[in-house]
């Protein structure tokens, strides 16, 4: 297929742009396969410059022969093009709708997009299983890298290697595999060198009415528990979920079967619900009626706060079991892709000082996110404007992020990275020009061949020229266990992404330069002073020397 | 002394709000001024002192096996929940404190007994550290259009007026008398705010007696001699700050607001302020949503919506913002009013005084403000704060309203005041803490008569001492936020009005932000300043070291010289460049670490609350900066935590999230 068949006009003069806080601009409107830009054709002049995948959805309006387009955008900005002529804009709104919901990947832009930078370190191959596994296995013998799902034929959502522990080989694997969903079978997520207890995550045990069990799998499981001590296993569902699971062959982990552990239920909503809070919240925070009790109510009546809070109670907890009651644990929902990610990832945010820096998020998101098997190509395929509403449509990765945000705003010094870096890492799992976030597993990634057809998100990120910008001034190693509050007056919109084209950030953006500098001025300082202290101290040994004879 | 029953109990507990399992057994003591609960833990021996005028309502609760409950709540959002073992016990020290909560003289109050051991001539000069007549001179007054009257000497016009009037020159004393005569307790109309730019002015008053039809021929030329001090605009606004329909209800009492028909060229404006019993109630409402025990994010939403306290806080705001607008930008004057004046009069004057200029954005100019638009206009600080026992109707938050709009501005423009949120907080604690003279009785007259200057000492020189922890590291004299008139072309929404948890939930600390920026900056700009000093100072050496060797001679003439210089610049070294220095002395650093939670809370509460009211002030400055934010600069000294952490209560963590 060739996109200029998707292109009926290619180019509109005389069009004017409005945007959220710039005056609006007039100029030449062209589409491009991947792009929707508008020119001014002045220096100095910002464009509009935006991808068809980011598009979420488009609404027309006439009046006489001007045509209005609104283009809504899956980071939730809003921009108006008024379009001279009827014709045209009907075809360019045409078009915009063809080009933004491609449904062949192959299509989208990270296959056709042509770095202009140079890769310094190609981010396909940083954050390798290899590797992650050994900064554990300096600290124990107990887990082993195991292959078994190289063709990805035991468990179609799991990476080739996973970790599992030693003393379980490959067979049994495959076996507890076709007891979990989805072959899911419990592998280790996160160790934690200070006591030696781990997270594993899994799939829903299939026990189905009849109460099947998997020898193995409790095999499995148990092999993690030191002797004579019991753990604890987190589902995400409530009770009552769980229990209604039986009925289509899922389940969970009977006491019977299980005796070392002990089952605790937190509900945390999935699928269409989350979607549906975002589509409300964003409609709030849009809703510009200056009536402060109807925003709040609105605000409320979203659930976005209830979810983050769910959330996050859910990740203390399983923190709090490794860390202060010193015992393992196991997490799972249904599937094991997406509330028992947020878990799992949240959990080592907060014990794990090496995933509050840049380079340890990045491999959190790869090992945790990507690999896990979170199949972004469905959740973030629309955002908050598109009224499909299909039910594998969920902005699971988005609150997670957000959940982030608000650790990071109780503890504003233990963080690496900033607000700026989160926001990014939003706006390129819903579009992209690179691949990291296509595909829905590792399967899929290899199939589409992705390391060798598209760039990688970190071989841009990790140039020191982008890293700048995402770092986080106040950051200072932090080597402590962080345990952030849960309370309804701890949690805050995340202004950042949500009021982000509703408000000036001007001066939020001003202080945010000061504290840059005052920060950078004081190093320089303490550069300045090093140098001279050391050229003292030369000079004054050599005083000594001259003087001592 | 005779108001106490019991000056002591033992094996009282201490329970901690956020986990009810834990609580703290010690004993409780009662003073003539505080309320003191010293734990038994013999390591720590940790210290709770709260002053009888905090204490806003103290509740018995019904025996049980444990014993007998008792709830303090304070003023300043704290709250006390003490288990007294025997009932006789607890009913005694609720009697007590009942009484002595409610002094019914002002020689009972806390300030008259404070001594921070200052000398006579120190106290004096604290008196004199915010001068209003400095501050009209400084808005540029006298000039040709305004003057100084001396109509209200001895208070002969209006009692709860100061002495010292601006008024239009053109206002004689008959104009002002007579218009008085025209108004609610002869509050008549009066200079706050002098825009230098434009000539426009801010006046406030009081109602006018309009009733239904009244009219007073003085009242109206003395607006017409406000418009005329203004040769820039051919009107003034007239706000009434209540709603329209409180403001017509008053007419029926005789009194009202001016009808446009009467007075020449004013455009009269309602902007609708609740009163302070609505006000009040709002503050309850929001007070018992904080108090909830864990609460679902519904539950605190709704009751945040149900209070109405942001929509009131948001009316107060748009009210400064219409004013500040009309002088800064259309060149009018504007008089403003509400009842009597001296509420929401108070609360709208000063945020557009505040709003227009960036000296009221600073320390001392935020002093001067509260001392002109509150103290010096006879805002009834002793009613409304309930110094003395009185009628509670008369209680309303309205200066907390205000500060709080102060804070709401701070977070939209965080560079554009030199004080922090800290500077609030300790300011909104001394008003109704009663330890300095500032805010005692309702008008100048009551102060003067009651000698307060001479027996009492200032809260301003107190703040002013201890600046150094009020400064927000954001605010540069010359960054484009700290000039001119702050920005109103963006109207506030109302999503940029939040829950101030920094206030309402101060004394949990678990419920803050655990890493405080604003502390971290100030250690960095410290840093930096002591890195200024070594800097010049290296070069300075270095610059003679080199001269000395280019002699080389006279080197060997002065032997012992460079040597006492390297120790001079190793010593100086540690202490500017290993940040770890900042925290080396704080002991306390587990403050920060994952503890926070739940058990470390109430340790920092009780270490806050016996610095906020200790008698001795240097203690009280840095009520809230301490431990826990120093510790944040460099957490290196995190070697320690762990084992801090690993024997903390298990429960108590556990429950937070597993009730949450």
């Amino acid at each position: 297929m060739e996109f200029a068949e998707l292109i009926k006009t290619p180019r509109v003069d005389n069009v004017v742009l409005h945007r959220p806080f710039y005056p609006a601009v007039e100029g030449t409107l062209c589409l491009t396969g991947h792009h929707l830009i508008l020119s001014s054709r002045q220096d100095n002049t910002e464009e509009l410059w935006l991808l068809h995948s980011n598009i979420d959805a488009i609404d027309k309006r006439f009046v006489g022969p001007l045509g209005t387009i609104i283009v809504k955008c899956k980071d939730f900005r809003i921009i108006q093009l008024d379009i001279p002529g009827m014709e045209e804009c009907l075809n360019i709104a045409s078009s915009i709708e063809a080009l933004s919901t491609l449904d062949s990947i192959t299509l989208m832009y990270p296959f056709f997009y042509r770095p202009m930078f140079e890769v310094i370190e190609d981010g396909w191959h940083s954050f390798l299983p290899e590797q992650e596994f050994e900064l554990y296995s300096s600290a124990t013998s107990e887990w082993r890298l195991s292959y078994v799902n190289k063709e990805f034929a035991v468990c179609p959502s799991y990476p080739p290697i996973v970790i599992v522990p030693k003393s379980i080989d490959d067979e049994a694997l495959r076996k507890v595999a076709t007891f979990r969903h989805g072959g899911r079978f419990p592998i280790l997520s996160y160790y934690h060198k200070k006591n030696g207890m781990v997270i594993m995550r899994s799939g829903q045990p299939l026990t189905g009415t009849n109460g099947r069990r998997c020898k193995e799998d409790e095999k499995l499981i148990n092999a993690t528990l030191r002797a004579g001590k019991r753990g604890y296993i987190i589902d995400t569902r409530s009770l009552n979920v769980a229990q209604q699971a039986r009925a289509k062959g899922g389940g969970f982990e009977q006491e019977a079967h299980y005796p070392q552990w002990r089952r605790i239920h937190k509900s945390i909503e999935r699928y269409h619900i989350l979607q549906e809070s975002l589509i409300k919240l964003v409609e709030a925070c849009n809703d510009q009626t200056h009536n402060m009790d109807r925003w709040l109510s609105k605000l409320e009546s979203s659930n976005w706060l209830t979810h983050i809070k769910e959330i996050l109670t859910t990740a203390c907890l399983a923190a709090q079991c490794i860390d202060r009651e010193g015992a393992s644990i196991l997490i799972h929902g249904t599937e094991g892709t997406d509330s028992t990610l947020q878990v799992t990832s949240l959990a080592q945010i907060i014990l794990e000082p090496r995933s509050r820096t840049i380079r340890g998020f990045e491999a959190l998101i790869e090992r945790e996110w990507l690999q896990a098997g979170h199949p972004f190509q469905q959740r973030c395929a629309q955002s908050a404007y598109c009224n499909s509403k299909q039910k594998w449509e969920s902005p699971v990765f988005l609150l997670f992020l957000d959940c982030v945000w608000q650790i990071l705003r109780q503890f504003p010094c233990s963080f690496e990275f900033n607000e700026n870096f989160l926001i990014m890492l939003f706006e390129h799992s819903y579009a992209s020009q690179f691949g990291t976030f296509l595909g829905n597993n590792e399967s899929e990634r290899c199939k589409l061949k992705l390391q060798q057809k598209t760039m990688s998100l970190w071989s841009w990120v990790n140039r020191p020229s982008e890293l700048s910008k995402f770092t986080n001034p106040l950051f200072e190693a932090n080597n402590l266990v962080i345990w952030p509050s849960v309370a309804p007056q701890s949690l805050q919109l995340w202004e950042g992404i949500f009021l982000r084209w509703n408000r000036s950030s001007k001066y939020l953006d001003e202080a945010y330069e000061e504290m840059v500098n005052i920060i950078d001025y004081n190093k320089e300082l303490q550069a300045k002073v090093n140098i001279l202290r050391r050229q003292l101290a030369e000079l004054e040994t050599e005083d000594g020397i001259q003087e001592s004879p | 002394m005779e108001h106490i029953r019991t000056p002591k109990v033992e094996n009282v507990r201490l329970v901690d709000r956020i986990s009810s399992k834990k609580a703290a057994l010690g004993t409780l003591y009662l003073t003539a001024t505080h309320v003191i609960f010293v734990e038994n833990a013999t390591d720590t021996r940790k210290e709770t002192w709260i002053l009888h005028s905090q204490i806003s309502t103290i509740e018995k609760q019904a025996t049980t096996a444990t014993g007998c409950p008792l709830l303090i709540r304070c003023k300043n959002f704290q709250l006390l929940q003490l288990i007294i073992p025997q009932e006789r016990d607890c009913h005694d020290v609720y009697i007590s404190l009942i009484r002595l909560t409610r002094p019914v003289k002002y020689e009972e109050l806390y300030c008259f007994s404070f001594n921070p051991k200052l000398d006579k001539e120190e106290r004096e000069q604290g008196w004199m550290l915010i001068d209003l007549s400095e501050e009209y001179k400084r808005m540029g007054l006298p000039n040709n259009y305004w003057q100084l009257s001396d109509v209200n000497r001895d208070y002969r016009v209006c009692d709860s007026y100061p002495t010292e009037l601006y008024v239009p020159k053109s206002a004689t004393a008959h104009i002002i008398v007579g218009s008085s005569k025209f108004r609610s307790r002869r509050r008549f109309p009066a200079l706050s705010y002098y825009y230098k730019d434009n000539h426009a002015s801010i006046c406030r008053s009081s109602q006018p007696l309009s009733g239904f039809s009244a009219r007073c021929l003085e009242d109206e030329q003395m607006l017409q001699a406000i418009r005329k001090a203004n040769p820039g605009s051919d009107f003034i606004y007239v706000v009434d700050t209540r709603p329209k329909l409180n403001a017509m209800a008053n007419r029926a009492a005789g009194k009202g607001y001016e009808n446009e028909d009467n007075y020449s060229n004013i455009k009269f404006q309602f902007i609708g302020i609740e009163n302070i019993h609505v006000m009040r109630n709002s503050l309850q409402k929001m007070l018992e949503v904080c108090e909830l025990k864990s609460p679902s994010m519904s539950d605190f939403l709704w009751g945040l919506e149900n209070s109405g306290w942001l929509r009131h806080i948001k009316a107060i705001m748009d009210a400064g913002l219409f004013i500040a607008k009309a002088v800064s930008e259309e060149g009018a004057s504007v008089l403003v009013h509400c009842s009597d004046g001296w509420d929401r009069t108070a609360q709208v004057c000063s945020v557009a005084s505040l709003l227009l200029d960036p000296h009221y954005r600073t320390l001392q100019g935020f002093m001067v403000l509260i001392e002109k638009d509150w103290i010096s206009f006879g805002h009834k600080f002793n009613h409304r704060y309930g110094n003395l026992d009185g009628d509670p109707k008369e209680i309303s938050p309205v200066i907390d309203q205000f500060i709080e709009c102060v804070w709401q501005l701070m977070e939209q423009f965080p560079c554009a005041f030199e004080f922090n949120e800290r500077f609030l907080i300790h300011i909104q604690h001394h008003i109704y803490s009663c330890q300095f003279g500032n805010f005692l009785c309702n008008s100048q007259k009551e102060r003067r008569e009651l000698k307060i200057q001479e027996r009492t000492y200032s809260l301003w020189a107190h703040l002013w001492k201890n600046r150094a922890d009020y400064l927000n590291p954001l605010f540069r004299a010359d960054h484009s936020q700290t000039r001119g008139t702050l920005p109103l072309s963006t109207t506030p929404c109302n999503f940029m009005y939040k829950f101030w948890s920094g206030m309402y939930n101060r004394f949990e600390k678990g419920l803050q932000p655990r890493q405080s920026v604003t502390d971290y900056l100030m250690a960095v700009k410290e840093e930096t300043q002591q890195l200024e000093e070594e800097l010049e100072a290296l070069e300075e050496r270095l610059e003679k070291i080199q001269k000395v060797q280019l002699n080389h001679s006279k080197v060997k003439s002065k032997p012992s010289e460079p040597s006492k210089h390297s120790g001079f610049s190793t010593s100086d070294n540690s202490a500017a460049n290993t940040p770890q220095d900042y925290c080396g002395n704080i002991k306390s650093f587990p403050s920060r670490s994952p503890s926070q939670g739940d058990e470390d809370s109430a340790l920092i509460l009780t270490q806050d609350n016996l610095k906020s009211s200790d008698p001795d002030l240097s203690a009280n400055s840095d009520q809230e900066s301490g431990v826990e934010d120093l510790s944040c600069r460099s957490p290196s000294g995190g070697e320690c935590a762990p084992s801090e952490d690993s024997g903390k209560d298990r429960d108590s963590d556990e429950a937070v999230f597993l009730t949450a």
